[in-house]
């Protein structure tokens, strides 16, 4: 076992060596640029670029025709709602999202709004699903488009799709997901769920990074966005910029193993998930953050109460993991995602993410659980607000000077 | 972002973790932070007959900045008087463990755990909190 353990699978994945293997001839022999038409070198690349494509398209059910390759998913993402809001907006100008979304969509939201659209940010249940019975209250005549995220990357939450994308559907708008997380991690099919638009990226599935795809219906309804770069025209003249023929190629072999090998994949890292899951909560005063019985296979996010998340990590050095508390900053602000769940500012401070991936063996995450404990109360004992919980004092009932 | 080697230091092998006697009136005790800013201090100081500082506690709930800087000041607090006790700046703890500009605030709270600790001294033996001119924030 080599350390530091990677645990920050959400963050990024490590590249699978079949994937790197697959794009190798693309960078040195087969250069060609796939929009040159006229020699064997421009075929050589288009004819990995379509390969690619149906590749792609297939782990999400989709048509190869639907694939428009991007720089990744913020691109993807940012094509989508720019994309639709000016392509759409002498239909309606409202877009609904919710407050959980990743940065690249609550971003291209409010560039949205600058640029004179009205944008609904839906709050999140405890559990961090969206309230569905809120987002039907909230659609409009003048709604385009409902954008929500299909698994969370904070805490691995995945939204009701199915009836979300029903709803938006009811009402005429056009639904948008950000499946990052989910896409090779768990079945996503556009067809099945009912999806219009959907962002993926290859290094969250151990392709590379740089390279990523919108997916855009053409049948049922015909969608079209408006594209957000000039150029020549390339991606149906929604997406110019010649094509990244070897990232393109790891991102199509990254999605074929993903189909090949979701299915067992799932199911061993939820077991290895759940073994972490159930060890870490034997420490007093742990909980998960967000709805279990609806998560990505890989994911667990922990808070330890009485435990600053940065320090835990620190002691936690030969793990990469990822903490809700960004100590960092001037404002000392906790995740947005964990407060939109309610939690209290604290207990958002003391939370870690678990994100195992192709690579985590069993072995690791033994190691994981016992350097975790062992960091978790060594923190305690020097933890002055432990000390007042076991002292039974209310630190609710303190009056803290803030700062 | 890289700690430096003297934080390491005082995070793994922390000084004087402990709890003293708060109601003891030669122990004086400062608690300074809030949980939802993500650090809270309290350091704890002994004082003689003296005015020295014969013992130094602390418990830190924070990153392992906030930790060395509590760490830190408790070394630093043992063996001196009062008077010089209430000279620590927030800077010389920065120095010392090299902080970088975003972990400042780490040193400021160390620096407001030890003023914190000796007025509370002060007014159990009767005298008058010392207000510090400084303003940090």
């Amino acid at each position: 076992m080599n350390l530091p353990i990677y645990l920050d699978n959400n963050a990024t994945t490590p590249m699978d060596p079949r994937v790197l293997e697959a794009m190798l001839p693309y960078f040195t022999q087969k250069f060609g640029n796939a929009a040159s038409r006229n020699h064997a070198f421009g075929w050589v690349a288009e004819e990995a670029v379509d390969y690619a494509r149906e590749q792609v398209a297939k782990l999400i059910g989709a048509s190869e025709k639907e694939i428009i390759f991007t720089s990744g998913a913020t691109e993807s993402d940012n094509l989508a709602i720019k994309g639709v809001f000016e392509m759409y907006k002498e239909k309606g100008n409202h877009i609904i999202t919710t407050v959980t979304e990743h940065k690249a969509v609550l971003d291209a939201c409010k560039h949205v709004e600058k640029m004179g659209g009205k944008v609904t940010y839906l709050p999140v249940k405890e559990d961090g699903l969206v309230d569905l019975d809120l987002l039907e209250k909230s659609m409009t005549n003048e709604t385009i488009l409902v954008a929500i995220m299909y698994g969370n990357n904070e805490i691995g939450v995945i939204q009701p799709i199915k009836q979300i994308s029903a709803i938006a559907h009811k009402y005429g708008a056009l639904f948008m997901t950000d499946a990052v997380q989910a896409v090779g991690k768990i079945p996503v099919n556009v067809n099945e769920d009912g999806i219009d638009l959907l962002a993926l990226t290859a290094h969250k599935m151990y392709g590379p990074k740089g390279i990523g795809a919108l997916y855009v219906r053409r049948k049922g309804p015909r969608v079209k966005v408006t594209a957000q770069m000039d150029g020549g025209g390339h991606e149906r003249g929604m997406r110019s910029g010649t094509l990244n023929v070897p990232g393109i190629v790891g991102l199509g072999k990254a999605c074929e193993i993903c189909y090949q090998e979701m299915e067992a994949e799932a199911k061993r890292l939820s077991a290895l998930r759940d073994k972490l899951q159930s060890s870490l909560l034997e420490l007093e005063e742990s909980y998960v953050n967000g709805n279990t019985a609806h998560r990505l296979p890989h994911v667990a996010n922990i808070s330890f109460k009485y435990v600053e998340g940065e320090g835990l990590m620190m002691a936690m050095k030969d793990l990469a993991v990822s903490s809700g508390s960004a100590c960092t900053s001037a404002s000392l602000e906790p995740s947005y995602v964990l407060k939109s769940l309610g939690l209290s500012d604290d207990l958002a401070h003391s939370s870690i993410r678990f994100g195992l991936g192709r690579f985590t063996t069993e072995e690791e995450v033994d190691y994981a659980i016992a350097v975790t404990k062992k960091s978790v109360n060594h923190l305690r004992e020097l933890s002055p607000l432990w000390e007042m919980f076991k002292e039974g004092i209310d630190l609710d009932k303190i009056e803290w000077a803030e700062h | 972002m890289a700690y430096s080697e003297k934080v390491i230091d005082h995070y793994t092998n922390p000084r004087n973790v402990g709890t003293l006697d708060k109601s003891s009136h030669k122990v004086g005790t400062g608690l300074v932070g809030a949980p939802e800013c993500g650090d809270v201090m309290r350091l704890q100081i002994e004082v003689d007959d003296n005015n020295v500082i014969t013992d130094a506690k602390f418990k830190t709930f924070g990153c392992g900045s906030a930790i060395a800087s509590s760490s830190l000041a408790t070394e630093w607090l043992k063996g001196k008087s009062i008077d010089d006790a209430m000279k620590i700046d927030n800077m010389d703890i920065v120095e010392e463990l090299a902080l970088p500009p975003v972990k400042i605030h780490c040193s400021v709270l160390a620096e407001d755990a030890i003023k914190a600790a000796i007025n509370d001294y002060r007014i159990k033996n009767g005298l008058e909190a010392i207000e510090s001119e400084k303003v940090h924030h």
